[in-house]
């Protein structure tokens, strides 16, 4: 299935990617998994603040061994550390911060995304699955500048980036830009367009891995 | 005089009737009022409605109360986590209802309830399978669903001081859901690692008022979730 001549880039370019386009000073809320590796890569000269959504704005890194405590956690219940700085609120003070439109970027993941900005990230639809939402469709309704990290397949080699959405919807129109392992790629009114390719990647290859048309700038 | 300190957690979970809608602070782990819980196990209230943000995870504290068959139907934005099996195979099987609520909806459905609002618009899950049904309307240019707001009968919270007159402060991540949840229940039990006099905690920082909370009980060692998930416990014990 994986061709190895193509290359792309890492986890962790990706992520590289995705901190860099983030503005000095930005309040920035990442989601559970490859999003979390964005807090990595922040340029030495830039401040973010994390938000997250059980209560927290300045999350800091992971604490050292020993030093956990399990009342201090992000939304994947993780724990985390507090920043000198750093605030705790209740839950409806935390996504005022969301839907109020206080946080600046948020960086999720994805199952699907379309070429109209459509978003699903929480569930596949099978039947026999349990639903869990928690704050993803808070988040893709209320934060201003939504960025999606994902592989740009699936395992399976199935679209990603597609024409419509088949799982359920997370929002409608609300991404702004994918980060892949190929490329990144712009969600605009007039469709999907590639600003960058991914080392060794052409654009006809990745049409062929895009299950909607891509456009050049 | 005032005086809402109670002097266990079974006295402070009495009166919890059969088929009570019953609010539980915590999201996951931290702010769960696991003695408060299973005080109410051994009260034996059933038929019960439980607004909480998860399920609870391995077999004591929130998963305990499911697993005893109390709880009838659960209003929640996320029933999975790690280890929590009891509340999805009760849900395989069709023996426990399930309200799924996006996580801020859920949030402002608690706090409207309790500042009298009866329903409000939020732009959340517009054009999602979880605003099927509803109400939705357009507000400058924008589209937004109507959901309304949740009321209980009681309040199980957890926090880190509290006084007599009920004001309360939390420790941390754990204040989540409680604050909001002890202003949208007729009854707010809480429980405090410690009990100060009035005035050791400055009016200042004061996070929920006294006149929230009805019920105060001091549990200055409470139970950690994770480690009895770990030693494999069950409650009852």
């Amino acid at each position: 299935m994986v061709d190895k001549s193509i290359k792309g880039w890492s986890r962790n370019e990706m992520a590289q990617k995705v901190a860099l386009d983030i503005q000095d000073g930005a309040y920035v809320n990442l989601g559970i998994g490859m999003p979390e590796l964005v807090a990595d890569f922040v340029p030495e000269d830039r401040e973010f603040i994390y938000h997250t959504e059980n209560g927290l704005l300045g999350m800091g890194p992971a604490p050292k061994e020993g030093e956990e405590d399990p009342e201090l956690i992000n939304a994947g219940k993780k724990p985390v550390t507090a920043i000198a700085g750093a605030s705790f609120f209740h839950h409806a003070d935390s996504f005022t911060m969301i839907r109020g439109k206080h946080i600046d970027v948020c960086v999720l993941g994805a199952m699907q995304v379309a070429e109209n900005g459509d978003l699903a990230n929480w569930s596949t639809g099978e039947p026999h699955a349990i639903p869990a939402v928690g704050g993803a469709m808070d988040l893709v309704a209320g934060v201003k500048t939504i960025y999606v990290i994902t592989q740009h397949t699936t395992k399976e080699g199935e679209f990603k980036i597609v024409k419509e959405c088949t799982y359920p919807l997370t929002g409608q129109k609300v991404v702004d830009r994918i980060y892949t392992d190929l490329a990144v790629i712009d969600v605009k009114e007039e469709g999907l367009f590639v600003k960058e390719l991914g080392p060794g990647i052409t654009f006809e290859y990745l049409q062929e891995k895009t299950g909607a048309k891509l456009n050049q700038y | 005089m005032i005086n809402k300190i109670y002097r266990s957690a079974a006295e402070a979970v009495e009166g919890i009737f059969d088929g009570a809608t019953i609010m539980i602070s915590g999201f996951g782990e931290a702010g769960s009022p696991i003695e408060l819980i299973h005080a109410l196990i051994d009260q034996g209230a059933k038929d019960l409605t439980i607004v909480s943000n998860n399920t609870g995870s391995g077999h004591v504290g929130l998963a305990a109360l499911i697993e005893n068959k109390r709880v009838r139907k659960m209003i929640c934005s996320f029933p999975r986590t790690a280890n929590s099996t009891v509340f999805p195979e009760l849900y395989r099987k069709g023996e426990i209802e399930l309200e799924l609520v996006p996580q801020g909806t859920l949030a402002e459905r608690i706090r409207s309830g309790g500042a009298g609002i009866p329903a409000f618009y939020t732009p959340t899950s517009y054009g999602t399978p979880l605003a099927e049904g509803k109400e939705t309307r357009e507000f400058n240019g924008t589209m937004y669903v109507m959901e309304h707001a949740i009321r209980a009968d009681f309040s199980l919270v957890k926090c880190k001081s509290a006084d007599r007159y009920g004001n309360l402060i939390y420790n941390k991540t754990a204040r989540n859901f409680g604050p909001i949840m002890c202003t949208a229940a007729e009854t707010a039990i809480v429980q405090a690692k410690e009990i100060v006099e009035p005035g050791e905690i400055d009016p200042e920082i004061v996070v929920t008022p006294g006149i929230f909370v009805k019920r105060v009980v001091e549990i200055s060692n409470p139970l950690e979730e994770s480690q009895l998930v770990k030693e494999g416990r069950s409650y009852p014990w």
